[in-house]
């Protein structure tokens, strides 16, 4: 993975120091805390309901052991013992003292590791697929795109005050893992007839109170032009999108009231333009960054088994449990991987009635130890809030089970119902109007102990606790979405929407719910998709068949 | 309509200049009058006029003002980088709500003078000028980017 040279460590350590003389300021009262927010912001620190959140970046979601040992004592010596991981890859911290930011900051520092531009009105946190470098199907690692995208984008200096913060996601294959046209620009990286290496920019995609699907814009920009076009689709959006009404100034609003077309002839006026000036990084730069990201020196497969040799070695352990522990997590949480012999291993973060995404010190360092040992000193946080061994042995999938499971880290529940995306909410968030987390730990008590969650199988479940939508509850196969209805707590249902390559919006089922109501709810939709489905359809399948009505005629009929 | 001579900041109200030529000591005018007017060498870009529009008039042009009522509005930068990318040298001065910390993006978009409403701190200042001894992306400046040098043979 990317090691930081002299020049990206200066980088970061000029920041640290940059935001102890801001903070310095303020505290001496020569910054208001209006001109001070945008500041602390663009060192990704928030005023929340209790306290300071920092908010730490961890590039396209790659991070090694020593970094995620950096993250847990970070927990412990500034926190309560815990983080919270998100969305967008990044983790959180909900109780951090503003006397001990830059504090912070400079222990990240260390670790290669820092909170530049995770909030504010800038280019945040560049996220890519999970499974890169890992996937069997992808056309090459995103990774090294992306890290060229973060260092462009790190203190650009003419887009640091943009109308509205701006995500940037990419990807290398036609599946899509991370939600890539839900994003300000969303980047496919693909190969073309004549083998060229080029990027797809999806443009103007987003969830927040205007869900939209990003158009296409270009289908192929060739690789060499990949920032000059970045640069040109900043540019125009910079200058024009709307800074009127904060609601209305994200691209998606800019690229939906231009149309699509407007704004991809205005870029590529622009991108004429800047290909002229010149303003792409010199060739060889990528090519150096790619050298990190050089596939590790994977066993030969003879060394290792392939799944039905794990079976037939596994299934007669009982103290691995294969029908309801061991088995049943192999089947569930582990991915296919480019390499024979190996899988990557999903971690989840969502043990029944658990907060979503969070994780103790701990459970950090145990994770972090495993990586090492097992993993080629790697590991991915995952957009769905969980972690990920990427590349592991199959033959070492007993003791990597053995080892999670004792610290309560062995859920199988990937893309099943338990497996939601919830946002911190109103335990939280001072943005949000309804509590996600007791929601999505009593649904997921609900369907465990049931046991439907074996039978319903997968249902991506997502609970935003405000308009907002950091829950992706529009891109949920099942979506709840927080209202405040007249000073109580509200919630309503959504249903058909996917984050992935079949990407698509969820629609409202009709009038919300008190919070026993929408859990009841939420069986009742299951119930229509058990009765109605047909062999090996998923829930998302059979709403698209059925439609809408069967299930509004249940719920509310 | 407002005189020209009402427009603007004066020589005096630049605190920050990194040129060695005679300050214009004449108002600016706005981008339309710019356009209509064939002798204007001062102008001045409120953040949604289209920097574009001047491209023509540039070698006559000698002091563009480039006006940041909020600092939280971003558009003049753009517009800075806009008028160097097509090759205007003369005086490009940042004016309005410009604080400190804004300072360094400023310069790397193109600005070479600052008349801030309000008068910076000159240490805080100083320190601004100098954050970034490198730079990741090309900009407006000549500096040589961190990608440049890791490849310079």
């Amino acid at each position: 993975m990317y090691q930081y040279d002299s020049y990206d460590q200066a980088m970061v350590d000029a920041r640290v120091e940059e935001f102890r003389d801001q903070a310095r300021r303020r505290m001496e009262g020569r910054l208001t805390e209006d001109q001070f927010k945008p500041l602390r912001l663009m060192n990704g620190l928030y005023l929340q309901l209790h306290a300071y959140m920092l908010r730490v970046a961890i590039p396209y979601g790659t991070l090694n052991a020593r970094q995620m040992e950096a993250l847990a004592d970070i927990a412990e010596k500034y926190d309560r013992g815990y983080g919270h991981f998100t969305t967008r890859q990044n983790i959180q911290y909900n109780w951090i003292r503003l006397e001990d930011a830059a504090d912070a900051l400079a222990d990240l520092a260390r670790h290669e590791m820092h909170a530049i531009q995770t909030s504010g009105n800038c280019i945040r946190n560049i996220s890519a697929d999970h499974f890169a470098g890992a996937a069997v199907d992808e056309v090459t690692d995103p990774r090294p795109y992306a890290e060229l995208l973060r260092q462009w984008s790190s203190f650009h200096p003419e887009f640091t005050y943009l109308p509205r913060k701006f995500k940037f996601c990419v990807i290398a294959s036609a599946k899509d893992r991370a939600a890539m046209r839900l994003h300000d620009i969303g980047i496919r990286i693909v190969q073309n007839a004549a083998g060229e290496t080029g990027a797809q920019f999806y443009v103007g995609g987003g969830m927040g109170r205007t869900p939209m699907i990003a158009p296409l814009v270009r289908d192929f920009v060739p690789i060499d032009q990949l920032i000059t076009y970045a640069e040109a689709c900043l540019r125009v959006y910079n200058r024009y999108g709307r800074r009127d009404n904060k609601y209305k100034a994200r691209i998606k609003i800019l690229v939906h009231e231009l149309g699509a077309a407007e704004y991809t002839r205005q870029v590529e006026e622009e991108f004429a333009h800047l290909l002229s000036v010149g303003v792409e990084p010199p060739r060889e730069e990528l090519a150096r960054i790619a050298e990190y990201f050089a596939p590790p020196t994977f066993r030969h497969p003879s060394e290792s088994w392939d799944l039905e040799q794990l079976q037939s070695k596994a299934a007669g352990d009982p103290s691995l449990r294969w029908d309801d522990g061991f088995g049943l997590w192999v089947r569930r949480n582990t991915h296919p991987h480019r390499a024979p012999g190996y899988v990557s291993a999903v971690i989840s973060l969502k043990p029944v009635g658990g907060i979503p995404g969070d994780a103790t010190a701990d459970q950090m360092r145990i994770v972090a130890r495993l990586a090492r040992e097992y993993s080629f000193d790697e590991l991915r946080v995952m957009h769905t809030q969980n972690l990920l061994l990427p590349h592991v042995r199959i033959a070492d999938l007993p003791v990597i089970w053995a080892a999670l499971d004792a610290a309560g880290l062995a859920a199988p529940n990937m893309d099943t119902i338990e497996d939601i995306i919830a946002c911190p909410g109103l335990d939280y968030c001072s943005l949000a109007n309804a509590r996600s987390i007791p929601l999505a730990q009593r649904i997921s008590e609900r369907f465990a102990e049931s046991g439907r969650t074996e039978v319903v199988g997968e249902l991506k479940l997502k609970i935003s606790g405000c308009i907002n939508a950091c829950g992706h509850h529009h891109a949920g196969h099942i979506g709840i979405l927080g209202v405040d209805r007249k000073g109580t707590e509200n919630y309503q249902l959504s249903l058909g929407g996917s984050e992935a390559e079949d990407v698509s919006l969820a629609k409202i089922t009709g009038p919300g719910f008190d919070e026993d109501g929408v859990i009841a709810a939420v069986e009742t939709v299951t119930d229509v998709y058990l009765d109605a489905r047909t062999d090996g359809e998923r829930f998302i399948d059979t709403y698209r068949r059925i439609g809408m009505e069967p299930f509004k005629e249940a719920l509310y009929g | 309509m407002v005189e020209s001579r009402d427009l603007g900041t004066s020589p005096d109200e630049v605190q920050f200049r990194f040129r060695d030529d005679e300050p214009v000591d004449h108002g600016t005018v706005t981008v339309d009058s710019c356009c209509d007017q064939t002798n204007a060498t001062a102008v001045r870009i409120e953040p949604g006029d289209d920097a574009r529009l001047l491209l023509p008039f540039l070698d006559r042009l000698a002091l563009v003002e480039v006006n940041f009522p909020s600092f939280t509005d971003g558009r003049g930068y753009s517009a800075a980088r806009i008028l160097r990318e097509a090759g205007y040298t003369g005086e490009l001065r940042a004016v309005g709500d410009v604080l400190i910390d804004q300072l360094s993006h400023m310069l790397r978009c193109g600005f070479d003078s600052f008349a801030p409403d309000k008068r910076l701190d000159e240490g805080d200042a100083a320190r601004a000028f100098a954050t970034w001894d490198n730079v990741y992306q090309r900009a407006a400046d000549t500096r040589r980017t961190i990608a440049d040098k890791r490849h310079e043979a």
